[in-house]
């Protein structure tokens, strides 16, 4: 097959004009949902059930409940959270760091992208604060003028970890709320609805689509992507400096800040591609968010599952270099200790089966793409779990050793927090435009002057 | 009815003849007017003469406060207000503080950027301004672009406006009005009433969850726990204490026997085994001064602070008293003589001896001859007495 890669393909597919593009986006927003709709929102309402019954037993009961036991202290809950960290980064390399490379094909994926962010990073908020077993006492983690003359101690990865969780969250919430608000004017002036017209002007804040405005807009646009792209990094190093500044073999290295965030790219673009394979066919957007897109994303796919692949194999390279005798057993124990079971579904999810992207024809199939992003999820929570449960499981006092299992409350939790991003996630296509109106508009074609920058008459 | 003018709109269909109506109404001399898109279109600024947006400059400013602030707080709390070694890094561990103040100088420079851009450059939010629920503005944010000539605009005159625009070959035109009475949403009732439950349900859940939810299962800060305090009954056992008495001749930590309990006779086997020192006296001074002095006085004279609620001890400088051996004391101590009880449980051994010393202090400070006045003078360098 000959496909002419110099010409790029056209961001929107379908010949579109801007009243159509506006019709399809607002379709589900105007109509009622349907009973396929509230099938989906009762199973991950029933998650989120799950989980809920879950932690209320465990601060009932107290944490006692769940696997972490010593030598393991940190299991699970610290899995899951760097699991969701992680998925939240897909949203923001789409939103900031293609924005910025001028990449237009991301209009069509950003919103939705950034929501599952914003979603996935109050996934990913739980854990550490419901790890501490008091979570209702989460204002301690701030630093606050107090009655004991306390303060935080601002020189631990941990305390970086609340800075950077947060303010990637609120920047986060920011950079989409910006977004929206020409399209909530949008919305507001088709609407005919009282209720939905008063919601709408109340968050588009009065937006007029005035070009004078459009120019402040583009500027913040572009400062707060060139703010999003560094945070965005430095928020899976921070984490990943949650086990590397500690000194226990197998996390003491410093290959883990690349490795985590191209990890966190990896299985963030995975999660990305999951949702959007429905949603694109579930609400008609098959002509906004189109195969090229998908097959885009797949090849980001393949370049970061490599880069994880390539961290896997530098880490035993490392290990044996080194000549330290701890670090070399943390290695070979992973690979074919008690838990060889689990390193190898990381190494066959995120390592082996992504090579199948290397075809065009795998990476425009949408099953062969849906079982192979499904697999690089659960490798990459598995890769979570590896890099915590391993290298505590056998410590330097082989009598302390222990095999680590997580209860059925860990699990409950766990399914908890999909059942929470999956609800928000359906919630969100049927409350807010899933794809941004104004900036599919803007790359439509014939949106933009045929003579660019107007010079001539 | 008198209908304000707010200005004169003019629809186009496609991008480029928005260019050129937005350049060509420049070039007419107008200085109020707008162009309005659905998105932004390229170009449009540059045909506008519009000069660059001086977002970045708060966005410049926020951060560098950020980052000002962010260094400085951890100076101020590390190295001033609490100084802690932590991992053998120096107070002002200025690597270690470059990822919080990252955070905040991303954190306090985007929000500023966008509530800056928000309240200050955009003056929102603005859901009264003339142009909004008109047709002009339904049409351009959906697929339409316009450019709006106002009122208030120095060259502004109607049919003028109204023939230059045309002029541009629109798809049509609209006089856009203010509204003609002016309505205040804040205060209508729907609105106040909100407010009043929003700030009735906000003040009621805050009292609710400080008050008495914090002190509810479980938020109770662990003060149930499956496990047994001090004092507590228990079922378990069959007479019903939670708590055990030890087994017979257990002996506690740091714990020596004292053989001699209940007997009268004072024992001379008993020796002192540590010397006055001024540390041992120092103890002896603290314990004698809690313990003691109550009931025998600051210096042994048997001058009872009590105030008749228990009846005063003879002195310690009796002739009687000051004969007795260090062991005798000691014995009184821990055994108690007449009604004064023992203090063996709240005095350890140590503590006793010093006492004991302490004791052997007063009596010959009480009881000085003049050899040891000579004694203290020399040490002291004072000649008072001489």
């Amino acid at each position: 097959m000959n496909i002419d890669y110099s010409q790029e393909a056209p961001a929107i597919a379908g010949r579109l004009s801007l009243a159509e593009i506006e019709e399809l986006v607002a379709r589900p927003l105007d109509t009622k949902p349907d009973r396929k709709y509230f099938i989906a929102l009762s199973i991950s309402g029933s998650l989120l059930l799950i989980g809920a019954v879950c932690l209320a037993f465990s601060f009932y009961y107290g944490i006692g409940l769940w696997g972490n036991n010593q030598p393991v202290g940190w299991a699970v809950p610290i899995v899951n959270f760097v699991f969701w960290v992680g998925i939240g980064h897909a949203g923001t390399l789409i939103s900031a760091i293609l924005f910025l490379l001028r990449q237009k094909w991301r209009t069509g994926i950003a919103r939705f992208a950034e929501a599952m962010t914003i979603f996935a990073v109050m996934c990913a908020g739980i854990f550490p604060v419901i790890h501490t077993g008091r979570p209702w006492l989460a204002g301690y983690l701030l630093p606050y003028p107090n009655q004991h003359s306390l303060w935080v101690n601002f020189t631990s990865p941990l305390l970086w970890d609340v800075f950077a969780v947060s303010t990637y969250f609120t920047v986060s919430l920011v950079f989409w709320y910006i977004g929206l608000i020409p399209d909530f004017a949008t919305l507001r002036d088709r609407t005919t609805s009282k209720i939905k017209k008063t919601i709408y002007s109340i968050f588009s804040l009065g937006w007029r689509h005035s070009s004078r405005h459009w120019q402040h807009y583009e500027k913040a646009y572009m400062l707060l992507a060139g703010f999003a792209t560094p945070l965005v990094l430095s928020v899976h190093t921070i984490v990943s400096f949650d086990f590397a500044v500690s000194i226990l073999p197998g996390w003491h290295t410093t290959i883990f800040p690349p490795y985590f965030v191209a990890g966190a790219i990896f299985s963030g673009f995975a999660m990305v591609v999951t949702v959007l394979v429905f949603v694109r066919k579930i609400f008609n957007l098959e002509n906004i968010i189109t195969m090229d897109h998908l097959e885009k994303m797949n090849k980001v796919i393949l370049a970061t599952g490599m880069m994880v692949g390539y961290a896997y194999g530098m880490e035993f390279f490392i290990a044996w270099y080194s000549g330290v005798q701890a670090e070399q057993f943390v290695f070979i124990n992973r690979a074919f200790g008690p838990y060889a079971w689990a390193y190898w579904i990381m190494v066959s999810c995120n390592v082996i089966f992504p090579q199948l992207f290397w075809f065009r024809k795998f990476r425009r199939s949408i099953p062969v793409m849906m079982v192979i992003v499904i697999l690089v999820n659960v490798g990459m929570w598995f890769e979570r779990f590896v890099i915590t449960v391993t290298s505590l499981h056998r410590d330097f006092l082989p009598s302390s050793w222990a095999y680590y299992t997580p209860t059925i409350f860990d699990m409950g939790i766990l399914l908890g927090s999909f059942g929470l991003f999956f609800t928000l996630v359906i919630l969100f296509t049927k409350s807010l435009p899933v794809v941004s109106i104004s900036e599919v508009k803007a790359v439509a074609e014939g949106a933009q002057p045929t003579h660019h920058g107007g010079h001539h008459e | 009815m008198n209908k304000r003018l707010f200005g004169i709109a003019a629809l186009f269909k496609t991008p480029d003849e928005i260019i050129r109506a937005a350049k060509k109404t420049v070039e007419a001399g107008y200085q109020k007017y707008d162009v309005h898109s659905p998105y932004p279109v390229h170009g449009i600024d540059r045909a506008m003469k519009l000069k660059p947006s001086k977002l970045g400059f708060i966005t410049l400013v926020f951060g560098l406060t950020g980052s000002a602030l962010a260094l400085l707080l951890m100076y101020w709390t590390m190295s001033v207000d609490y100084p802690m070694i932590i991992g053998g890094k120096p107070f002002f561990a200025l690597p270690a503080f470059i990822p919080v103040t990252f955070e905040v100088t991303v954190l306090l420079a985007t929000l500023a950027t966008v509530i800056g851009m928000i309240t200050f450059f955009f003056r929102f939010p603005e859901n009264d301004h003339p142009l909004h629920d008109t047709e002009y503005m339904k049409k351009v944010s959906r697929d339409h672009f316009g450019v709006v000539i106002e009122a208030s605009d120095k060259h502004f005159d109607e049919s003028k406006v109204r023939e230059f625009l045309s002029s541009l070959h629109p798809i049509s035109l609209e006089e856009i009005y203010y509204s003609e009475k002016e309505t205040y949403p804040v205060l209508e009732p729907k609105f106040v009433t909100f407010l009043v439950v929003v700030a009735l349900v906000t003040s009621g859940v805050t009292y609710f969850s400080l008050n008495k939810l914090l002190y509810m299962q479980p938020f109770t800060w662990m003060m149930e726990q499956p496990k047994l305090n001090p004092q507590q009954p228990s079922t378990l056992f069959a007479d019903g204490f939670g708590m055990r008495t030890p087994v017979q001749g257990t002996v506690a930590r740091g714990f020596i026997p004292y053989p001699y309990m209940g007997q009268n006779n004072p024992t001379e086997v008993l020796q002192n085994p540590f010397l006055p020192t001024k540390e041992n006296l120092k103890l002896g001074e603290a314990k004698y001064l809690t313990f003691c002095s109550p009931c025998h006085g600051n210096f042994g004279d048997g001058d009872s602070r009590l105030r008749g609620q228990f009846p005063n001890p003879p002195s310690l400088h009796s002739s009687r008293a000051r004969e007795f051996s260090d062991g005798m004391i000691y014995h009184i101590i821990t055994n108690g003589q007449n009604i004064m009880p023992s203090y063996a449980s709240q005095i350890t051994r140590e503590e006793r001896w010093a006492i004991v010393n302490y004791i052997r202090v007063l009596q010959r400070a009480k009881n000085a001859k003049s050899s040891d006045l000579q004694v203290v003078n020399k040490e002291t360098g004072n000649n008072a007495s001489n």
